[in-house]
Formats: structure tokens, C-alpha cells, sequence
């Protein structure tokens, strides 16, 4: 009975410093929070949910590690949310998604937030929510250089690929019906493949965010042989971090982490990180300059996810 | 789990611009039974030649009826359509591959083709099956009266091979009808492809794929249904029950 005694005592007063240990700020906190801040809180774990190919934002590098630009962005909304809850490690766990898994995982509590390139508009704010901007693209077409097409009128007739479930074929369609194109629309499944229809000379275009377009030629057989429209098939489009929906706390706090990093000087680093430098796999550089949008957007950052609020 | 359910979003106007959600998920399902449909007769078709060359006298066919067989039994689907739809057009002469590229059906009729090719490697296979489960003694009646191989084959063996193999000709039905949406790959807008497009504008996947699954839960029931109510119909009095 004695010896009982003495070992319950050790542990209540054992445990009473580990307590004691921790910081008396973050253990008072830890007791009144809900939702993700509280998952994270208790499972020391931030899971990010990621993509494999969406080259820069998120992807696999030689080492098959995913990296990029919105990876980036996570890692340091990571360490405001280790310093937010006052933890001595945060764990981070990748976790792939694609477009058709994303919604589900994060739905479920599988992943924290999706860092990828995933468009804020209204239709989906209905679902989830976003945090601030940190790239705009617009739809725009990219075409053989030797076709010497540039303007959105001169495809008028010819075949014209997208990917089917974006944003970009949608207005592709309205653009033709609105203009009356007569183009014949063509869809892919995914990025890749579309690419191969302009590649094999089944489409004349491909209609894709121009980020997209210029990751896509880059990487292609012959970078030189492709060039991007300056015609735009709507107003440029936000990307953000996609987070659950009604967890206003959570949102908080990695709205605030990236507000903090886009109006730093790291924000600007961050950018020429990953668009105007050799990116990994291959060393090829994107070159893609900042437009006067995105900076602006980036020194006031926002969550909307109206495009007239990034216009000039 | 904090998904927001909203039913009522198949009444939206899916931001293609041709009409509701539902609608375009109908246009979908449509292709769908097009692509099935019209596969299955290639299948039937190209599969009863193949099993027929596989069981007739003779050499050379039998050897074609066996390369058939293995080559489309046994590279995937998905690359095979992938071979169709991307190769044949760059192997084949260059004024004949530029119209096959600029063909605007090409998705539906390589999808077409692809499947129903595909699935008569297997027909071929069943009805190997299905005449070699007759008894010998058929073939050596029909023989006796006179009737020539052929002449034997269509009166005698097929017409009760036939009979044999249509409990595994109706899974045959449902699984081409379900293959159908590998054709997604090659940008073909059946129902798979509809509903991915679906959650992609409006991100309600479940909505969206639930919608798909009915959708393909009616079609092979249909199928289903009609495949056993043509075993009745053709069912022999004594024979096979």
C-alpha cells in the first residue's frame, strides 16, 4: 500500500513538471480551443495537402519531395501556427491530393489545407474557404510560334484544347459562344494530356491559366516552338490556400502568417524563388515577371475571391 | 466531417453555359449509352469472327484468332486508347493521320472501336468456351446429316453455344458499359468525365459522383434486365435449365 502510494505520488508530481514545463500561456490556451487549431494543438501535426505536378506551386522535385511556391507559403504559415499555439514541434506530413480528392480529404479532416493551385471563386467559397492571394493567372491561349496566332479573334474556326473541370474551359466556351468562334473545343483529362493534343497537332491552342502554359512549355520537348497569347480570356483569378470552411479561428491565424510574409521582403523572395530562378527538377527557369496585380495584392493582402478587386 | 450538402445544385446553371448541372450530366449519361451501345455491337461482332477462327480448321486463321485474342486481351485499356487515339495518327501516312487528327468525332469513335476491340477479345474467349462445352456428339450429327462444317456451325453448334454463353455475355455487357469512362482520357464527355467537371465548377463532389453512380447503376440494371429476359425468350424446353 505504501509502495502504491509512493509511486502515484512520483507520477502526480512527475507529471505536475512536465507540465509545469510546457508554457503556461500555450497550456491555458490549449483548454478553451476548437476546431483544426485544437487538432493541431493536440496531435502536434499540421497535415498539408499537396499536389504532385502543379509545377511551381506545388510538386515533386528529383528527390521525389514536394516543393514549390505555395509550399513555401505553407511552411511559413507552419511556423506562425508552432508559435501561435506555443508548441515545441510541429510535425508536418504531406499529403497528396489531386482535384477530385482535395475536397473530400479536407473535408474529413484528412488534411489541414491544400497548398496548390487551387482558384478562390464564389462557387467554391460555398464549400470551403481561402486564405490570402498569392498568385493571379488569367486564361489566356498558347500556340505553335510558326502559327503567328496571338489574338483571341484569329482562332476563329480552328481547334482549340483545354482541360475538362476548369475554370479555363469553362470560359472558353463562353468566350466562343459570346463571340461566335466556331471553334471545335477539345478536353483533356488532365494538364499534361491536353498539352500533348497542341504537341500532336490535334488542337491548334490549348486554353490554360497562363502559369500553367508557361510551366507546361517550359518543360516541353521544345520550349522555343511555343508561344503565349497576351489576349486574355477573362480577368486574372486568385490562388490561395484552400482551408475548411467555419473554422474563423484557424483562418485567422493563417491569414495572418501570410499577410505577415507577403508584405515582408521574403514575400518578393519568395516570388523570384520560384519564377524568375532555375526550378527544380531540371533547372528550368519560368521567367514569368510580377504584374503590377499581383503586387499590388500582395502588399494589401486579401482573400477575395471577386477578380475585379485585383484589377488594375 | 464538415462537408456542406446542397442537393439543389444540380437545378444550377453549370457555368459551361449550356444548361443546368443536371442537364449536362444527362448529356453525359447519353454519350454514355451511345459509346456502350454501339461498342457492344463492335464487340459482338468482331468477337463471334475471332472465336470462329479460333475453333475452325485451319492454321493461319487460328493462329490470327489467337494473336487477336492475347494482344487486345492483354494490354490495358487505357493504353490501348492511349495507341489509338495518339499513335495511330503519327504511324500511318501524314495526309491520313492529319485527318484523322482533325477529325472531330475522334474521341467517340476511337472510344468506340477501342472498347468494343478490347471487349471482343473476350467474346472470342467465351465462345471458344461455350462451343467446346457442347457435347462432341453435335458436331458428329451434324456431320452425319450431311451439313458441312460451316452449315454445321450455323445451325447446330452456334445457335446452342450461343445459348450457353449469355449468363457470362451479361457481365461482359455490364463491364464494357463501365470501361466506357476510361474514355475520359481521351477528352470524351461521357458520364465520369460530366460528373468530374461538375465538382471541379461546383466542388459538391459527392452530389456530383453520386448522381454518376445512379447513373451507371440504371443503365447496367437495364442491361441486366434485358440480357436475362433474352435468356428466357431464347431458353430451350429440356435443354439447359
Amino acid at each position: 500500500m505504501r509502495h502504491a502510494m509512493t509511486v502515484l505520488t512520483a507520477a502526480l508530481s512527475l507529471s505536475a513538471l512536465y507540465f509545469s514545463a510546457l508554457s503556461g500561456s500555450a497550456l491555458a490556451q490549449t483548454a478553451n480551443r476548437t476546431g483544426t487549431l485544437k487538432t493541431i494543438a493536440d496531435t502536434r501535426t499540421l497535415t498539408l495537402g499537396v499536389r504532385e505536378s502543379s509545377v511551381p506551386f506545388s510538386y515533386l522535385d528529383e528527390r521525389q519531395q514536394t516543393v514549390g511556391y505555395a509550399i513555401d507559403i505553407c511552411l511559413a504559415v507552419a511556423d506562425a501556427i508552432k508559435a501561435e499555439l506555443g508548441l515545441p514541434e510541429l510535425k508536418i506530413v504531406m499529403n497528396p491530393v489531386t482535384s477530385s480528392t482535395r475536397i473530400p480529404l479536407l473535408s474529413n479532416g484528412t488534411i489541414d489545407m491544400e497548398c496548390g493551385s487551387t482558384t478562390n471563386n464564389p462557387e467554391r467559397q460555398k464549400q470551403v474557404t481561402f486564405s490570402n492571394t498569392y498568385f493571379l493567372t488569367a486564361s489566356k491561349f498558347a500556340a505553335r510560334r510558326s502559327a503567328g496566332l496571338t489574338m483571341i479573334d484569329s482562332l476563329r474556326g480552328k481547334a482549340v484544347a483545354s482541360t475538362s473541370g476548369t475554370v479555363n474551359i469553362a470560359q472558353l466556351n463562353r468566350v466562343n459562344t459570346d463571340r461566335g468562334l466556331d471553334l471545335t473545343i477539345m478536353a483533356g483529362k488532365d494538364y499534361a494530356e491536353t498539352f500533348l493534343l497542341l504537341e500532336s497537332g490535334r488542337a491548334t491552342a490549348l486554353v490554360l491559366d497562363d502559369v500553367l502554359l508557361a510551366s507546361l512549355i517550359a518543360s516541353s520537348k521544345e520550349p522555343g516552338a511555343y508561344a503565349i497569347s497576351d489576349d486574355a480570356f477573362g480577368q486574372p483569378e486568385p490562388y490561395s490556400i484552400m482551408l475548411r470552411r467555419d473554422d474563423a479561428p484557424f483562418k485567422a491565424v493563417v491569414d495572418r502568417a501570410t499577410a505577415a510574409l507577403f508584405t515582408s521582403p521574403s514575400g518578393a523572395a519568395l516570388y523570384a524563388k520560384w519564377f524568375l530562378s532555375p526550378i527544380p527538377p531540371r533547372g528550368l527557369t519560368l521567367g514569368l515577371a510580377m504584374t503590377p496585380a499581383l503586387a499590388r495584392a500582395l502588399r494589401m493582402p486579401s482573400d477575395s475571391p471577386d477578380p475585379a478587386h485585383y484589377a488594375p | 466531417m464538415s462537408y456542406h450538402w446542397n442537393w439543389p445544385i444540380f437545378w444550377e446553371q453549370s457555368p459551361e453555359g449550356t444548361g443546368t448541372y443536371f442537364v449536362m450530366l444527362l448529356r453525359g449519361l447519353l454519350t454514355t449509352v451511345e459509346v456502350a451501345g454501339l461498342a457492344w455491337c463492335v464487340a459482338l461482332g468482331a468477337g463471334v469472327a475471332v472465336g470462329l477462327c479460333r475453333v475452325l480448321p485451319g492454321r493461319v486463321n487460328r493462329a490470327f484468332g489467337t494473336a487477336w485474342v492475347e494482344l487486345f486481351r492483354n494490354v490495358p485499356l487505357l493504353v490501348q486508347l492511349f495507341l489509338w487515339y495518339f499513335v495511330l495518327p503519327e504511324v500511318v501516312p501524314e495526309r491520313f493521320g492529319d485527318w484523322l487528327k482533325s477529325l472531330q468525332s475522334a474521341p467517340f469513335l476511337i472510344a468506340v472501336v477501342g472498347i468494343g476491340l478490347f471487349t471482343s477479345a473476350r467474346i472470342a474467349e467465351q465462345l471458344r468456351a461455350g462451343l467446346g462445352a457442347l457435347p462432341r456428339g453435335q458436331m458428329a450429327a451434324g456431320t452425319a446429316l450431311g451439313l458441312t462444317t460451316l452449315q454445321t456451325y450455323r445451325y447446330v453448334l452456334l445457335p446452342m453455344a450461343f445459348r450457353v454463353i449469355l449468363p457470362p455475355l451479361t457481365g461482359e455487357l455490364v463491364s464494357l458499359i463501365k470501361n466506357t469512362s476510361v474514355a475520359l482520357t481521351i477528352g470524351l464527355l461521357e458520364l465520369t468525365a460530366r460528373a468530374r467537371a461538375m465538382q471541379e465548377f461546383s466542388f459538391q463532389v459527392f452530389e456530383a459522383f453520386t448522381a454518376a453512380t445512379i447513373g451507371y447503376v440504371v443503365i447496367n440494371l437495364g442491361a441486366t434486365m434485358f440480357m436475362r429476359w433474352l435468356e428466357r425468350r431464347t431458353r430451350l424446353p429440356g435443354y439447359l435449365t
